[in-house]
């Protein structure tokens, strides 16, 4: 199995986890990573807001660049928003006629063309669906019994386009929580939204919405995440949270692919734990549990 | 290009931009599903069923003076349960579009947006705290920074990001994209 790997511009910076441990736990499946050398940002949630066709031509310049490598492969795409963009161009390129010579007037400027037809997948599909719950436990060293986690899916990587699970009542990181030997916390808000970029606009309407998922994740010992948006607004917030609604409402939002990889005996540089914000003290003590008696490789 | 020659593309192409939303809004039967499944209308001044209503009218002032679509955190949930299977975050998407076009958008949310770009525009990827230096620059606003403070001191504490001061000037990596983007824009 072989993907194109577009990690975007937010798992440079602050989720430089997500990056590191999707990177490691691929590795240890044995699936190759194909970089693309000169990617650029897919225009996150800017670009539609200001340009319809900058918001097409963003991502399509991502896509032109696999195009000409001659590699027959899907995209791999852990970051929610990326995940969305990428692929919002193939799924207009059917309903809007001129649009296609339109990306590439505007893509011939830096000689590239792109004729449709890459498949763009978040990295939870590929996950669930090409790898699956049976080669995640073939892989599994030590299992994460006892441990609680909350599946959070979020929006984008559900909605507009999902296909790969039930874009109301998400189930498919369910199977894999439970691969890893963990128990997965029962909630109803998965798929609900975590403020996205109203975090940045209009911080008090987030709040409310962070709150009642952080209030809701109560009894679990972390929360799983497949989106950098979501990972910061439920990672960042807490103390603040907690202080309005006057209750401790810490809890550790780590990547799925970060808890994936301490199943599989990674070390902590692979997965870059202490990277994360919230890192609970009793998560620490957990984990570091599960770490006795795993040997490296 | 002479007006009796244009395809129906071309029409569609040189309408009025409210036209084309109005258009794809008419199936709407005012059900409200929408704003139901909005996770934001409590701090909306309308809801986005009203929304649509004020555009299906043409209420243009009254739309883009409303606080609506800025509260929009594009969750896409009334987009997947629309029963007229419309278009919804995409058009709340195409009115932010046109509020900045006409110089009326949120002066706050827009400027980050375009900060942002203009980011991309330059180096080609976003180096995030960068952005946020520039964004404050831009907004000259005193008090803004420290609504992110907690954030930005605590991603440089634990050294996801350098604090750099960003470059303002010079030619960019997407120039080219960026130009033609606009010359298209401008002649459609
Ligand atoms: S759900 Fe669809 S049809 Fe119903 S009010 Fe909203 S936009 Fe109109
Ligand atoms: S996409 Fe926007 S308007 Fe629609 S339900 Fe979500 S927040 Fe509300």
């Amino acid at each position: 199995m072989k993907y194109f790997y577009y990690s975007g511009c937010s798992l440079e910076g602050t989720a430089l986890e997500y990056n590191i441990s999707t990177q490691a736990v691929m590795q240890a499946l044995g699936i190759e990573l194909i970089e693309l050398e000169d990617w650029t940002c897919c225009g996150a949630s800017a670009a539609e807001t200001l340009s319809e066709l900058l918001s097409m031509v963003l991502p399509a310049r991502n896509l032109a660049l696999a195009a000409r490598m001659d590699q027959d492969c899907d995209f791999l795409i852990p970051c929610s928003a990326c995940y969305l963009n990428l692929r919002k161009v193939d799924e207009h390129l059917g309903s809007d006629e001129g649009l296609l010579e339109k990306i590439n007037e505007v893509l011939n400027e830096e000689e590239l063309s792109y004729q449709g037809g890459i498949k763009s997948r978040h990295l939870l599909d590929v996950l669930a669906t090409d790898i699956g719950p049976e080669m995640i436990k073939a892989k599994v060293k030590r299992e994460l019994s006892g441990l609680r986690i909350a599946p959070y899916y979020g929006c984008q990587a559900l909605r507009p386009y999902g296909g790969y699970d039930d874009p109301e009542q998400p189930s498919c990181m369910e199977p894999l929580i439970e691969a890893l030997g963990a128990e997965v916390h029962p909630w109803r808000m998965g798929a609900k939204c975590c403020g996205a970029g109203l975090m940045t606009t209009k911080k008090e309407v987030a709040i409310e919405l962070t709150s009642a998922l952080l209030k809701a994740a109560k009894g679990a010992d972390c929360i799983a995440t497949v989106c950098p948006m979501c990972q910061m607004n439920l990672d960042s917030y807490q103390k603040q949270v907690s202080k309005t609604g006057g209750e401790n409402l810490s809890i550790s939002v780590l990547y799925l692919p970060q808890l994936i990889g301490m199943a599989f005996g990674l070390g902590e540089e692979d997965l870059k734990l202490g990277l994360n914000m919230a890192y609970t003290d009793s998560l620490k003590a957990k984990l570091a549990e599960y770490r006795v008696g795993i040997t490296h490789q | 290009m002479s007006e009796e020659n244009l395809t129906l593309a071309e029409v569609h192409e040189v309408a009025d931009p409210m036209r084309v939303i109005q258009e794809k809004l008419r199936a709407c039967m005012q059900c409200g599903t929408c704003t139901g499944s909005c996770a934001n209308s409590f701090a909306m001044d309308y809801t986005p069923r009203q929304l649509w209503r004020m555009v299906q009218l043409g209420l243009t002032d009254e739309l883009f003076n409303s606080k609506t679509f800025s509260l929009c955190s594009s969750c896409y949930y009334c987009t997947l349960r629309c029963p007229r299977g419309l278009p919804l975050t995409e058009t709340i998407h195409a009115l932010k579009q046109l509020a900045v076009a006409k110089g009326i958008a949120e002066k706050k949310g827009a400027r980050f947006y375009q900060t942002f770009l203009d980011t991309v525009r330059r180096y080609g990827r976003v180096r995030e705290m960068e952005l946020m230096a520039r964004y404050f620059m831009i907004m000259k606003s005193p008090m803004l920074p420290l609504s992110f403070t907690p954030l930005g001191m605590r991603l440089m504490i634990k050294g996801k990001v350098s604090p750099e001061m960003p470059k303002f000037f010079g030619p960019g990596k997407m120039d080219a994209i960026f130009r033609k983007v606009k010359e298209l824009e401008a002649s459609s």
